[in-house]
């Protein structure tokens, strides 16, 4: 629930950390990026260059894309040496 | 204990400024508010007091200095006027909107163009929508205890507080001023309040985080109803000086109204002028009255028309023009505060002293007779005059 005019804080000072990862960004979204697991070389380069922390990676290995903060800005494609990742159309 | 000395309007706002303290001083200067922050930066450098002075390279830069170190948990204050007021335009709204306590003395200067240092209230009154508190004052006494009152009424409400003096005509002109000692001072202060400490580790915090049409309405909504609650609030501020520094302010004085026909409303310096006529036109037996707002924002409509709705007729005093065809901002005000009011008294305003042209004794007299005539074939002539003008 939002809370109405009398419940917020003054000024609305954001009171906690790290509460960018609660403002799902993927809803802009217009184009999607798709990673073919084959293709990558896992070189990282994507990783490095999203503007959104959204290439997921685990015990160093890219693993996939977070959809939820993912804006669809397509650098990662244009980045990727191996043609790894392609950018579609996004279907809501 | 006071001490009785003679100072102009600077003077006496930087000796009240060297009395608060403040942890940080920004400022750049500008013609008629110079002065302020150079005399306070020599109480600074002569080690008098141990503000942060910080020179910045425009307004721009020292209003958003004050909001970062206010926001940081400190006492800030600064000075300016004009189109160093202008150029903070922006980052005003940003103070308001942070709820951050802090203090401007503003010296009231015509805006360009034609470019021009000397005193109207358009600097002051383009910034009126800005959500802060507007202080007027009369002459330099009242400059100096009503910054020494807006620092601990910002710090009560949490919003930042404008007072102003007028250009050249209180700024540089030297009267009587009775001073507190240092510790009354520190005294009434009190202890420095803020509404969060962004340096605060222990408890982290995001402010001025961007909002959009989720919830962009409701935190204004709130500041609008904290702006409204705040009037009550800043007469128990005004009722607090006046107990606590033997003092007798209200937020609008009212001289001679109990009875009064014809009334004068005036903000600043020409309220001084306004009495001394409304003095002489009582000793030969007319009953004239002067109401002058101190506090300009929030706007106190009702305790206005309380104080004059019973005259024939009101002459507004308005040293500012809106450029709306409609008249003056004091005007536009005040008419607004009379609808729906049972009793409409005739109301005219005087657009007048533009640039610092003066308002003299004689024409003060004039718009008396005239609001006169005016009142009593109402609808027959333009709400608005501009006097002091050549036709």
């Amino acid at each position: 629930m939002k809370k109405n005019w009398k419940e917020l804080d003054i000024a609305l000072v954001v009171k906690r950390g790290g509460t960018a990862q609660d403002f799902k960004t993927g809803d802009w979204r217009s184009s999607k990026p798709e990673w073919n697991g084959e293709k990558c070389k896992q070189c990282l380069i994507c990783w490095l260059f999203c503007p959104d922390s959204s290439i997921e990676v685990k015990d160093g290995k890219m693993t996939g894309i977070d959809y939820e903060h993912c804006k669809g800005c397509g650098i990662c494609a244009k980045e990727c040496p191996f043609k790894a990742i392609e950018m579609k159309e996004e279907k809501k | 204990m006071s001490n009785i000395v003679a100072k102009t309007g600077n003077e006496a706002m930087a000796e009240a400024m060297r009395q608060i303290n403040p942890d940080v001083v920004a400022a750049y200067p500008i013609t008629p508010a110079t002065e302020i922050v150079q005399i306070f930066s020599s109480f600074v450098s002569d080690g008098k007091i141990d503000t942060i002075f910080v020179p910045t390279e425009s307004e721009h830069s020292a209003i958003s200095a004050c909001i970062g170190a206010a926001a940081a948990g400190a006492r800030v204050m600064t000075g300016t006027s004009s189109q160093g007021l202008a150029l903070m335009h922006e980052i005003l709204f940003i103070a308001a909107g942070l709820r951050l306590p802090m203090v401007i003395c503003e010296v009231n200067r015509a805006l360009s163009a034609p470019i021009n240092i000397h005193c109207d209230h358009s600097d002051t009154m383009a910034s009126r929508d800005a959500g802060w508190i507007q202080i007027f004052s009369e002459d330099p006494q009242e400059a100096y205890d009503q910054t020494i009152l807006g620092m601990k009424l910002s710090e009560d409400i949490f919003f930042p507080v404008m007072v102003s003096t007028d250009g050249f005509i209180i700024s540089h002109a030297m009267s009587r001023l009775e001073m507190f000692d240092d510790k009354d001072v520190q005294a009434f202060i009190g202890e420095h309040k803020t509404p969060y400490n962004i340096l605060d580790t222990e408890k982290p915090i995001t402010v001025g985080s961007i909002v959009l049409q989720d919830y962009y309405m409701e935190i204004r909504t709130q500041m609008a109803h904290e702006m409204a609650k705040a009037k009550e609030k800043i007469k128990e501020a005004y009722a607090e000086f006046n107990k606590k520094m033997k003092k007798n302010y209200s937020v609008v004085e009212a001289y001679f109204m109990d009875d009064a026909e014809y009334a004068i409303v005036a903000l600043g310096s020409s309220a001084g002028s306004a009495r001394y006529i409304c003095e002489r036109l009582r000793a030969k037996g007319e009953k004239v009255g002067v109401v002058k707002p101190r506090v300009f924002r929030p706007f106190f409509d009702r305790e206005m028309v309380a104080i004059l709705e019973n005259a024939k007729g009101i002459a507004v005093l308005d040293r500012s023009d809106m450029m709306s065809s409609t008249g003056g901002h004091l005007f536009n005000e005040l008419k607004s505060a009379f609808y729906r009011n049972e009793k409409q008294p005739p109301m005219r305003d005087y657009i007048y002293g533009l640039g610092g042209r003066d308002l003299t004794i004689g024409d003060i007299e004039n718009l008396v007779e005239d609001i006169k005539s005016f009142s009593k074939k109402q609808g027959n002539e333009q709400d608005v005059k501009y006097i002091t003008v050549r036709e």
